[in-house]
């Protein structure tokens, strides 16, 4: 696919200072979220989004508390919907169908788009049934694929030499970050195209968060990731890209170096030189 | 300046202390009264009743003499009973349960159903005893079955079984379910094999409460009009039958002394029946229960 022309230009008329370094790249885009606004009940949640999400990529979205990030990383796999009062306008393209259209089905849209969560949440079974629960409930009952699914998932998530030898155990029993792994490999056993994460490592301690960015990395050979991170560091070690969120709106959008070293708003170099957020 | 006042403050200390202390010993009190009341009834009972409680006493049928007089036909009955209700009220309790909690909309209407289902837990079992003999032995002509009263029990216990899923249900936290959803699952999908597992524990602890309620219940049997000396066994739900409460209650009344003692056995019988459920319940509750 190449790239939308016209979706191409606004991106380009955002980011003026930036022209160059979005250009240079033509990678397929996974999702093209157009003019995406979001209310609850009252409140203004989103305002006119526009942002592309690139396959391959590591996509961190950076912003102070509130500023819609988990909303919008939400709003892909639509799992915003849970909360009822919830209102939407505008497009998100994933892979040129749009999501928000009521004929596209959320169990179909998860399917191909895994999530990860900011607390680790492990069903309180064994670890070979966590793994397993997302192909049982696609259909999947035969005893070797799923046996094939859980090993190929766990070594994913670079977990497997750490479990292997007690699949049968509650997954409660494992440190949060192994937890955290866990459920990544639970995510990657219904290989999915996408993978979100909801801020996965805040509430990990330090050498867990090392080795869950870690994963992400090698992750991205393969997944395309969007990343909400609270932690600036986090975004500029491991993401390509890095979206900056500020009340709702995206103030900027651009490749990591761009953001972190020569960020074309003011607000933007406040937020990364930490005089506010 | 300082505010706090040394001398001030340790006066006032001890007086603190000493109001605590008191307190203490109120809330203490107010426990044993009604433990104490317990136990000079429970005395009572067993020092009573304990000589008619005999293998015989369990076989027989009711009699028109104390010495002959026996439980089996109440006992077997209440089992019959709680054939039809437990399924029954289970079914629709926890069905229900899963509706209002995972289904529903938030909206006022819901709200509102929420609300009264609590409510109804509060309406008084004869009311609901009137509603099974209109209904159930009348309208769909029942009569004075076992159906008949197992249908209305069903009812009165209705809302206590729904309430307690509802809690069990609210009580699995929804990270669980998002987990669930965010794999594509369905929501019966999530409910069948995420919410109901961590649920069911509390459901059974709640339901099994529900019941011993059920099995002790005498005022709506009273008013269905169900017999109380029955020299046969039930032989099929729409067949007459008499229950543990109801033949204590006839017991009670009567006239000779020897027939209180009667009475007492009865109780005694139907006390281990009770016991026995909650045991299971708690069994159930400190064995099962998950901890997130």
């Amino acid at each position: 696919m190449v790239l939308d022309f016209k979706e191409e230009k606004t991106i380009v008329k955002r980011n003026q200072a930036t022209t160059k370094s979005i250009t240079d790249v033509a990678k397929n885009i996974v999702y093209d979220t157009r003019n995406l606004n979001l209310w609850y009940g009252d409140h203004h949640g989103l305002k006119d989004v526009n942002l592309s999400i690139y396959e391959n990529e590591v996509t961190a979205i950076i912003g102070p508390s509130g500023c819609g990030k988990s909303t919008y990383l939400k709003t892909l796999n639509r799992m915003v919907e849970l909360v009822p009062i919830v209102r939407t306008s505008g497009e998100i393209l994933y892979r040129e169908r749009n999501i928000l259209d009521k004929n596209y089905t959320v169990e179909e849209l998860r399917t191909r788009v895994g999530m990860v969560f900011q607390k680790p949440n492990p069903f309180p079974k064994s670890i070979y049934d966590n793994i397993a629960y997302g192909p049982r409930i696609h259909g999947i009952k035969n005893k070797k694929i799923l046996d094939e699914i859980v090993e190929k998932s766990l070594r994913g998530a670079a977990i497997w030499d750490e479990v292997k030898d007690r699949l049968n155990q509650n997954a409660y029993g494992l440190s949060g970050g192994q937890q955290q792994r866990i459920c990544i490999a639970r995510c990657l056993a219904i290989e999915p195209d996408v993978i979100l994460m909801d801020e996965p490592t805040s509430a990990l301690d330090p050498i867990s968060t090392l080795k869950v960015e870690e994963l992400v990395q090698e992750l991205k050979k393969d997944y395309s990731i969007v990343i909400v991170t609270h932690n600036m560091q986090q975004a500029a070690r491991i993401s390509d890209r890095t979206a900056f969120f500020l009340s709702g709106e995206v103030v900027e959008y651009d490749k990591t170096d761009v953001i972190f070293q020569t960020p074309a708003d003011q607000r933007t170099e406040d937020y990364i030189s930490g005089r506010f957020g | 300046m300082r505010y706090m006042d040394d001398t001030v403050v340790m006066k006032r200390m001890t007086k603190r202390i000493t109001a605590n202390k008191v307190w203490k010993t109120l809330f203490f009190l107010a426990t044993t009264f009604a433990l104490v009341t317990l136990a000079v009834l429970l005395y009572r009972i067993v020092t009573q009743g304990i000589d008619y409680l005999n293998i015989d006493f369990l076989t027989n049928f009711a009699s028109r003499f104390a010495d002959k007089a026996g439980i089996k036909a109440a006992l077997i009955g209440s089992l019959w009973l709680m054939a039809v209700v437990a399924p029954v009220s289970i079914i629709l309790g926890v069905g229900t349960a899963i509706y209002l909690e995972e289904y529903a909309k938030k909206n006022k209407i819901n709200d509102f159903i929420r609300m009264n289902i609590s409510n109804l837990a509060g309406v008084p079992s004869i009311v609901f005893g009137l509603l099974g003999l209109t209904i159930f032995v009348r309208m769909m002509g029942l009569g004075k079955s076992i159906l008949a009263a197992g249908f209305t029990m069903s009812l009165l216990i209705l809302p206590v079984i729904i309430v307690a899923a509802q809690e069990a249900i609210r009580a699995v936290p929804n990270e669980q379910r998002e987990a669930s959803y965010g794999m594509g699952a369905t929501k019966w999908q999530t409910i069948l094999r995420v919410v109901l597992p961590a649920a069911i524990p509390g459901i059974l602890t709640g339901s099994i409460l529900a019941l011993s309620r059920a099995i002790g219940e005498t005022a709506p049997l009273v008013v269905i009009g169900i017999p109380v000396i029955l020299q046969f066994l039930p032989n099929g739900l729409l067949s007459q039958f008499t229950a543990l409460p109801m033949q204590i209650y006839d017991w009670a009344k009567r006239p000779q002394e020897a027939f209180q003692y009667v009475a007492a056995a009865g109780i005694l019988v139907l006390m281990t029946v009770l016991l026995l459920m909650n045991s299971i319940a708690i069994y159930i509750r400190n064995k099962f229960q998950k901890r997130y």
